[in-house]
């Protein structure tokens, strides 16, 4: 019982392979890795010549809605919308019904995972109970039951004092945190961006500042307590130099930026298609610029889809009343190879951003394709065109703007642990 | 000519030629108004519903009265906005007044682009009598109308706007059709008010009122929501009444044959002093009754649809 990956374009950025070689697969772990490899096990052969062979991918920031919100996405559904989108392993956001803000809610979903789910799936615990901002979760026996990091995603520890203190105790026990950084102050009561659409709309609006400020306070709090912070969703011309600068003067910050905030602007939301309102909102195109600036400069580490599914109850309302997000697992790939055809990342630096980087950020033993390590594998078909159709998702919800969009490129296979979950 | 879209939702839809045919429609509509029997079989047999989700007096009263001389059969529809009190969204709501097959829908909703929604969603003609603080296109019209009724024309003319730009419906539908129809506008009143980017909209800000009614022909204040008073925007109304007020020190600087508009209801002695309110150059109740006539002329063009 053996699997060969003939002929791809083999892709590691952990080790720096790129070549056209063979992949075995046998137990559910990479056997070899070589040129013209061959097993007397071998009981199916992927022909992957002209595709690109890779880690599988990790999208860090997802909300899978299980517990309590099943009518927008299940463990299960999320799961196969990842397969389909190429993901091998999805990390889920802690704002939940009830709140992933203790060990028993992380024991759930990792069981429910193991049960239902076609893809690896990691919790994120929350860092304050209830995602108040008041007092610290559980944070010990979060990671003990198996959560990956802490986040309130979703809301903003507006008190800098308890930020503090959740940065110092997550680094006792080594636990990433992961920022939503918004002052909620500033956003108010804001539905979209601030700025030239948001003046001739009428719309509430979101100052960029509102994210700047508070990439500023975290980045601060991280030098202060010397615990890493990862920043969720950057999105503005401000927050890119803000983390550009503290990287540079050693701060130990990272980040990820979703799809959306390199593919679209503001000038989208003209339609008041509620599908477009998200958290933080579209920005300009200086902030696209800029995003694409710290993707290609390294300043921004990973794109993650930040998956927020909703139903036609969320969406199908008043701009003004609309529930933000945006679905992304089933269209992340191929907006992504977007930045390969217009040379602002090349192929290993893209696949970086959606394997090895996340896993090293959350310190997780997954996004490299070495001998031994789990059989998890995404390839890429990167010349196809599709023509996005949010009929035809695995997800439950279809809040997406791009239906209709035409992209090229996307995921051939998706394999897990040595077995086949997704294909075209 | 003709309309070229079943709805008016925004003024940034029609095209200068659709607002003159607007406003020329508008001066023989005016005249019905003045007959002893204020009524033409126009729109008989027609339908036009009212679906009001914010509360309205002049805007309603002026739509309703406006369908009811061309003969329409009105009905005023008063509606909460929030789904969760209500339990039917905006869409439903649209759905279920279509099945009855009105001509006409005339929204007001609290909510930017919810007249939007409704235009895409049904056959009915939806005119937008105001949504949040996006257009409010027939006030811009009337607004027009009546500039264009004592100034001739408003090619070439200097309109400044004062007060609340930032929340106001009506001055974003009034800047886009002032500027298409080519005239200068200037606005003027706290930068807590005035959005960030609003010269992006090809306006000049002067905070100063006394600076910028200087050369103005044209002044349109725009009502302070008392509500606002004390958060964040502005400490007192007694401060803005001070300094962003129109009084009659502050008109003196102001062309000669300056017209002094406010789209109401005023708060006497906020936005406007009551000296400059009873002063010749107040328009203010010619803009109530053009607002008739404006209203008239667009339901008769769009029934034609």
């Amino acid at each position: 019982m053996a699997l060969l990956i003939k002929n791809g374009r083999v892709i590691d950025p952990s080790s720096g392979t790129d070549d056209t070689l063979d992949v075995l697969v046998e137990k559910g772990k990479i056997k070899d890795i070589g040129k013209d490899l061959s097993d007397d096990d071998i009981t199916e052969e992927i022909d992957a010549k002209g595709l690109i062979v890779v880690p599988g991918l990790i999208d860090m920031h997802t909300h899978l809605r299980e517990p309590g919100y099943e009518y927008k996405e299940t463990i299960k559904t999320g799961s196969e919308a990842a397969a389909a989108g190429g993901f091998t392993t999805i990390v889920c956001m802690a704002n939940t019904k009830p709140v992933n803000d203790n060990a028993s809610v992380t024991r759930y979903i990792i069981n429910k995972a193991q049960n239902e789910a076609c893809v690896n799936v990691l919790p994120v615990g929350a860092i304050t109970k209830g995602l108040k901002g008041e007092t610290l979760a559980e944070i010990g026996e979060l990671k003990e039951a198996g959560a990956v990091a802490i986040s309130d995603d979703g809301m903003t520890v507006r008190n800098s004092e308890v930020m503090r203190r959740g940065l110092e105790y997550a680094k006792s026990f080594s636990m990433p945190v992961i920022c939503h950084s918004e002052d909620t102050y500033l956003s108010g009561e804001g539905v979209m961006n601030e700025g030239v659409v948001s003046t001739r709309l009428g719309l509430k609006e979101i100052p960029p500042i509102a994210e700047d400020v508070m990439v500023s306070r975290d980045v601060l709090l991280s030098e202060w307590t010397g615990h890493p912070v990862h920043i969720a969703h950057v999105s503005t011309v401000g927050s890119v130099r803000i983390i550009r600068e503290a990287k540079a003067r050693g701060v130990k910050v990272t980040a990820e930026t979703a799809p959306h905030f390199f593919s679209l602007t503001e000038k989208a939301v003209e339609s008041f298609d509620t599908s477009l309102k998200v958290n933080p909102p579209l920005g300009s195109d200086d902030d696209v610029k800029a995003v694409k600036e710290g993707l290609k400069d390294g300043t921004i580490d990973v794109i993650a889809s930040d998956h927020a599914p909703h139903s036609t109850v969320e969406k199908d309302v008043e701009f003004d009343n609309a529930a933000f997000g945006m679905v992304g697992l089933e269209t992340s790939l191929s907006l992504s190879l977007v930045l390969v055809k217009e040379n602002i990342l090349t192929f290993p630096q893209l696949i970086e951003k959606m394997t090895i980087n996340p896993s090293r950020i959350l310190n997780i033993d997954k996004g490299a394709l070495s001998r031994g390590a789990d059989a998890d594998i995404t390839i890429i078909d990167p010349e196809t065109e599709v023509v996005v159709d949010k009929n035809l998702f695995r997800s439950r919800s279809k809040n997406s703007p791009f239906h209709g969009h035409r992209l090229t490129g996307r995921a051939a296979y998706t394999i897990v642990s040595g077995r086949v979950v997704f294909s075209h | 000519m003709e309309l070229k879209n079943k709805d008016l939702i925004s003024i940034s839809d029609v095209s200068p030629e659709e607002i003159n045919l607007i406003l020329d429609t508008a001066v023989s509509m005016k005249e019905i108004s003045s007959r002893e029997i204020k009524k033409v079989p126009t729109l008989r047999g027609k339908t036009i519903i009212n679906l009001f989700f914010e509360a309205s007096t002049r805007t309603r009263t002026s739509f309703e009265i406006a369908g009811k001389r061309l003969s329409a059969d009105v009905v005023n529809i008063s509606a909460s906005s929030s789904s969760v009190v209500k339990g039917e969204t905006l869409e439903d709501t649209g759905r279920n007044l279509q099945a009855m097959n009105p001509d006409q829908i005339i929204v007001r909703h609290p909510c930017p682009g919810a007249p939007k929604i409704l235009a895409e969603l049904l056959p009915a003609s939806i005119v937008n009598a105001g949504d949040g603080a996006h257009e409010h296109p027939t006030q811009a019209l009337l607004d027009a109308f009546t500039i264009r009724e004592k100034k001739g024309t408003l090619s070439g003319l200097k309109v400044l706007i004062v007060g609340d730009i930032t929340h106001s419906r009506v001055a974003r539908s009034n800047i886009f059709l002032l500027l298409k129809m080519g005239a200068e506008v200037i606005v003027s009143g706290p930068r807590t008010m005035v959005p960030l980017f609003i010269e992006a909209l090809g306006v000049a800000y002067i905070p100063d009122i006394n600076a910028a009614v200087k050369d103005a022909d044209v002044i349109m204040m725009l009502r302070i929501q008392l509500e606002r008073q004390g958060k964040t925007l502005f400490p007192t109304l007694r401060e803005y009444s001070r300094f962003f007020g129109l009084s009659r020190a502050v008109l003196e600087n102001a062309r000669e044959g300056v017209l002094v508009m406010h789209p109401g209801p005023v708060n006497r002695g906020v936005e406007i002093s009551p000296d400059v309110l009873s002063g010749s150059y107040t328009v203010i109740l010619d803009q109530v009754e053009n607002g008739v006539a404006v209203r008239m002329a667009l339901m008769y063009l769009l029934a034609g649809k």
